[in-house]
């Protein structure tokens, strides 16, 4: 089983070509084509990702976070989350730079396989940003009477954070 | 305007709380320190993300997502019941969670914009229980292989930045499940 999960992205690349030429697809042209947006994709994220991580890491070295942990921590850890994801949690349904900021700093100072360091992949893997998209859809929309939208979008995204948490204690 | 206060305000807590408890010199050099991480992120990170979207360029271009989108037809119909015989808004839909899936999101927010205004139309200013759902589905994340986190975790040096796939899939089930369900309530009570 986690030799299929391991050796999912080498199988995935190979259908994905194989049926790309099936399709006569310009194979190459179409790989370094994508490769290249994704190269506009982290231009794009770079400079708020520079702003975010300044503020993370003063926050982090301010003793804010800890403290910020150890309010909240208690009630956290009652229904089965980490506590040290309580910056992520805070800022993932507002803003999804903050959020990569926030969690690229605990996977970082965690590491990528620890509790905390796969839990903030998972809840950033499985959340979105929800207020942001809000905003978006209703907005072309022109839509302002939102119903019940929110309270809903936020019940699947507090549903998201306690199943990444759970997820990861079951899974690891 | 939102991130220019959510800066500040963590720019203030890290000054004050530093100064508070005596860690101002650390929050001076966390401030230098954060911002060559921001680079190093991301260029550390560009590999396997410029990997992924050229992946994905290759399954846009050969047309799985228009196949995907046939398949899920039935389970869209089933969630808008309302708009299940209104071919366009069908169309831009099942499009719209074929791109999610497969994680083009530059694909998938347009056509959700598109399916959002034509299930305006019917109702002007006030979302109906279609938009609702279409809103809801698109703020949990549907996204099967979740490249940019994977691609934090291969930075961080993981070896199997991928193995939190099921852990993702087991999330994402839970969390649009609950979404789905409790717009389908809201739905009955809210009127």
């Amino acid at each position: 089983m986690d030799l299929i999960f391991t050796m999912l992205v080498p199988f995935l690349m190979l259908g994905v070509a194989l049926w790309g030429l099936w399709k006569r697809v310009d194979l190459w042209g179409a790989l370094t084509g994508g490769a290249e947006k994704g190269l506009k994709v982290a231009l794009r994220i770079m400079p708020p990702l520079i702003g975010l991580l300044t503020a993370v890491y003063m926050l982090r070295a301010s003793g804010a976070l800890e403290l910020l942990g150890e309010a909240l921590g208690p009630a956290l850890a009652a229904v089965g989350i980490p506590a040290e994801t309580i910056g992520l949690l805070l800022v993932r349904p507002v803003s999804g730079s903050a959020a990569l900021g926030v969690g690229a700093e605990l996977i970082e100072t965690y590491g990528p396989d620890s509790l905390v360091g796969r839990t903030a992949a998972v809840m950033l893997g499985s959340t979105e940003t929800t207020f942001y998209t809000v905003a978006v859809y209703f907005g072309a929309a022109k839509v302002g009477k939102t119903r019940y939208a929110v309270p809903a979008a936020l019940c699947a995204d507090i549903a998201g954070f306690l199943a990444a948490s759970w997820a990861v204690r079951t899974l690891f | 305007m939102a991130m220019s206060l959510i800066w500040t305000v963590m720019v203030g807590a890290a000054v004050l709380c530093g100064l508070a408890t005596g860690n101002g010199p650390e929050v001076a050099k966390g401030a230098l320190d954060g911002a060559a991480a921001g680079v190093e992120l991301c260029l550390s990170m560009l590999g396997v993300l410029c990997l992924w979207t050229g992946v994905m360029e290759v399954m846009e271009r050969s047309g799985l997502a228009g196949g995907l989108s046939r398949l899920l037809r039935p389970a869209i119909a089933w969630l808008y019941p309302d708009f299940a015989g209104d071919r366009r808004v069908m169309d831009a839909v099942s499009a719209n969670l074929s791109a999610n899936l497969l994680g083009l999101g530059n694909a998938a927010t347009p056509l959700g914009l598109e399916a959002a205004r034509l299930m305006a139309e019917r109702t002007p200013g006030v979302a109906s229980d279609g938009l609702c759902m279409l809103v809801v589905c698109n703020t949990a994340s549907l996204q099967l292989i979740p490249t940019t986190v994977a691609s934090l975790r291969a930075a961080a040096g993981c070896a199997s930045p991928f193995d939190i796939l099921p852990a993702v899939w087991l999330a994402s089930a839970v969390s649009v499940a609950v979404g789905v369900t409790a717009s389908k309530l809201m739905a009955r009570l809210w009127r």
